[in-house]
């Protein structure tokens, strides 16, 4: 019964939504006022559920699984930057947020630098670094530099530089089509997941 | 109405039809066609098909509702072959909104497989994070996740016994719909040396296969013709395969609305030349 | 004090993530998990911070009765629906991912379809606008037509029964060009990734402090 009506409630508003493909309706504006509503009550209850809970308070305040008194208590330094986030909301003491973006900011930026460094710049360089002997390897070597050449705006594209920006373009371009066709492809796979959903699980009629 | 005008002029309710009706016919009819199966996809299935039995497989659900109908057919297909090759499933998420959706494919497969949760396989659920966390995962699981999303504590799981950080994980399977595949790559496979397969939506495949060159992943699985591809290695399909008609007429129809388009510009063009 | 505190907490977190890269051992290794797990807890907090204006505005809007204020009922009472099947399914049975709880219900029944349908809609905005914008007017215009024609035939079953060879072209399509050119991108945004890290350490770049 649970399933029934939750399948007429899905139907309905999965209809409400593409209703705005006629045009822009009271229908589709309560569906998309109720999405935002139950996103945010969503955020919160996952802060509390999957943050909160399980990283501060049963570690914290009820002391389970914390290895040591002091892993258990300096808890309280990212619980005070975490409200601190919060200080956003009272525009006196708003400044205090300050504090808490740039930790996180800092450890972002750190991770930034080593994981960029090491997991794209170095393999990424590494894996150009091929011998020259057949078509695929000259045309994927021509392809990196010249796309980068393309991208080097500190010298005027003229002469030779211009050369290698022109075949970037040429690079680009390709890059640009492969991504749109799958663009495409990824758009009309969820229309076909919605569709499905309406003939099959609401109104039964494929089996 | 000039012809040329017209055609470079379609009302756009019209193309909005079309294109229903050229997805939902192939629906309707349960048309089918054979899928050709591609040497990333191959890879993938091959790299788990190799793994020891009983290897650790690490999920990460990366997506949510809106990726749904292009990943989802992915986990499923990529469960089933863990299942049968009796490998262990870890799962945890990066995208709260789509934890759910990883619970809701394990519910429907581990059954199949008598798969008990705690002794094959263990849902972690999600933690704030991302990068930060995958660093630190490769340190200690339980500085983390202490407890799995059930709030059991992880050391009462026979499976997580032997689990501390990536050194005890044989495979991470990223299903991403966003930055966190370049992000496991980075921090969990370059510098803990993690293996990694990655199921992407069609949006983000194209941004992969560098990675695939580099060898920083063993596999990659690009968007619902991918999904489609993993259901025939595995030999069950569902809705991947279902969905790879309606696709292939949509495509058709959408190249033919772009081949319109350009036929009545240039011909607009060449008169007004 | 208001902006030389978070600067130098900003400095001081960089540099012990950067450093225990090279040295990860002890102290700087318990030091850098620490952080981390800090960077997590706090992360959660920001999830909370658009929260706040929205039921704010979405109040004031019902209680001034501004206009679309029926809208914004409608707001509340999904907030307020899913709060309580969230509070409920969670101090019920210890967890919000309970199969059959009415979190779930709410999940699967809601946020699914709302959230897949509204994603589903651009697959008609982009056939829509592929008609009306997609013009071969340039030889860089026509390039990227051609290119995504091959590869949409190609990713498709259909694609092979119309010739054989658009799957091996498109597989080569990704496979080099199209790979060598994202290599490149993706090698130009690294450094500027790098750079900008280092300058946001260094207290340089201050933006993120407005």
């Amino acid at each position: 019964m649970t399933h029934l009506i939750g399948t007429w409630i899905a139907a309905g508003l999965t209809l409400a939504i593409f209703s705005f493909l006629y045009k822009d309706n009271p229908m589709y504006n309560v569906a998309e006022q109720l999405y935002v509503g139950v996103s945010a009550a969503f955020a919160i209850l996952y802060t509390w559920a999957f943050d909160v809970w399980p990283m501060l308070i049963e570690p914290m305040v009820m002391g389970r699984g914390a290895a040591s008194t002091l892993d258990r208590w300096i808890l309280i330094v990212p619980t005070i930057f975490g409200l601190m986030m919060l200080s956003r909301w009272i525009p006196k003491i708003s400044w205090l947020s300050r504090w808490s973006i740039s930790l996180t900011v800092g450890i972002a930026a750190g991770l930034g630098i080593t994981g960029q460094i090491q997991g794209v710049l170095l393999p990424q360089i590494r894996a150009t670094l091929v011998p020259l002997n057949n078509f695929n390897n000259i045309l994927m070597v021509v392809g990196v530099i010249s796309t980068l050449i393309y991208f080097y705006f500190s010298a005027v594209h003229k002469g030779i530089v211009k050369i290698g920006a022109r075949a970037g373009v040429v690079f680009i371009m390709v890059a640009f089509g492969a991504s749109f066709g799958y663009t495409v492809m990824a758009r009309i796979s969820l229309l076909i997941g919605r569709l499905n959903f309406l003939v099959t699980d609401w109104l039964h009629l494929v089996k | 109405m000039d012809i040329f005008k017209k055609i470079s002029n379609i009302d756009r309710r019209l193309i909005y039809t079309a294109l229903g009706l050229v997805v939902l016919i192939p629906i309707l009819f349960k048309m089918v066609l054979p899928t050709r199966v591609s040497e990333p996809v191959q890879t993938a299935y091959d790299y788990i098909q190799n793994l020891p039995e009983g290897s650790v497989v690490m999920f990460s659900v990366d997506y949510d509702a809106s990726s749904e109908p292009e990943i989802q057919p992915m986990l499923l297909s990529m469960l089933r072959h863990c299942f049968t090759k009796k490998h262990k499933v870890i799962m945890m998420g990066q995208w709260a909104l789509g934890l759910p959706l990883g619970e809701l494919a394990m519910a429907a497969v581990a059954p199949q497989f008598d798969a008990k949760y705690g002794t094959d396989y263990v849902n972690l659920g999600y933690r704030p994070g991302q990068r930060a966390q995958m660093v630190g995962l490769g340190r200690e699981f339980r500085d983390f996740f202490k407890v799995d999303y059930r709030n059991t504590p992880v050391d009462d799981l026979p499976l997580m016994k032997g689990v501390h950080n990536y050194n005890n994980i044989d495979l991470l399977v990223g299903l991403e719909a966003g930055n966190s595949g370049d992000e496991w790559i980075q921090f969990a496979g370059a510098r803990y040396g993690l293996k990694i397969i990655i199921g992407a939506t069609g949006v983000i495949a194209p941004d992969m296969f560098h990675y695939m060159q580099a060898k920083q992943i063993q596999g990659l699985i690009g968007g619902l013709q991918g999904a489609a591809e993993y259901e025939v290695l595995v030999k069950k399909p569902g809705t991947g395969v279902a969905g790879m008609v309606a696709q292939s007429w949509a495509h058709l129809l959408l190249l033919g609305f772009i081949l319109l388009g350009n036929l009545g510009y240039f011909v607009a063009k060449r008169r007004k030349n | 004090m208001k902006k030389s505190i978070p600067l130098a907490i900003t400095l001081i977190t960089g540099v012990i993530i950067v450093v225990t890269f090279f040295i990860p051992h002890q102290p700087l290794g318990s030091m850098q998990q620490r952080l981390l797990i800090w960077y997590s807890i706090v992360l959660g907090f920001t999830l909370l911070l658009g929260i706040d204006s929205l039921l704010r505005s979405n109040i004031t809007k019902i209680v001034r009765r501004q206009q679309n204020w029926g809208y914004a009922i409608v707001l509340l009472a999904g907030f307020i629906f899913t709060m309580v099947a969230g509070i409920y399914t969670f101090f019920t049975t210890n967890s919000l991912l309970t199969l059959g709880s009415s979190f779930m219900f709410v999940y699967t029944y809601f946020i699914i379809p709302l959230q897949a349908t509204m994603f589903a809609l651009l697959a008609f905005f982009i056939a829509s606008s592929a008609y009306r914008a997609f013009r071969a007017r340039t030889l860089e215009a026509t390039l990227l037509l051609v290119t995504a024609a091959i590869v949409m035939l190609g990713r498709v079953p259909v694609g092979a029964r119309i010739w054989s060879q658009f799957p091996v072209i498109q597989d080569w399509i990704m496979e080099i060009p199209q790979m060598a050119a994202k290599r490149g991108i993706f090698i130009g945004i690294a450094l500027g990734t790098i750079a900008m890290s280092l300058r946001v350490i260094l207290g340089l770049e201050r933006n993120y402090l407005s």
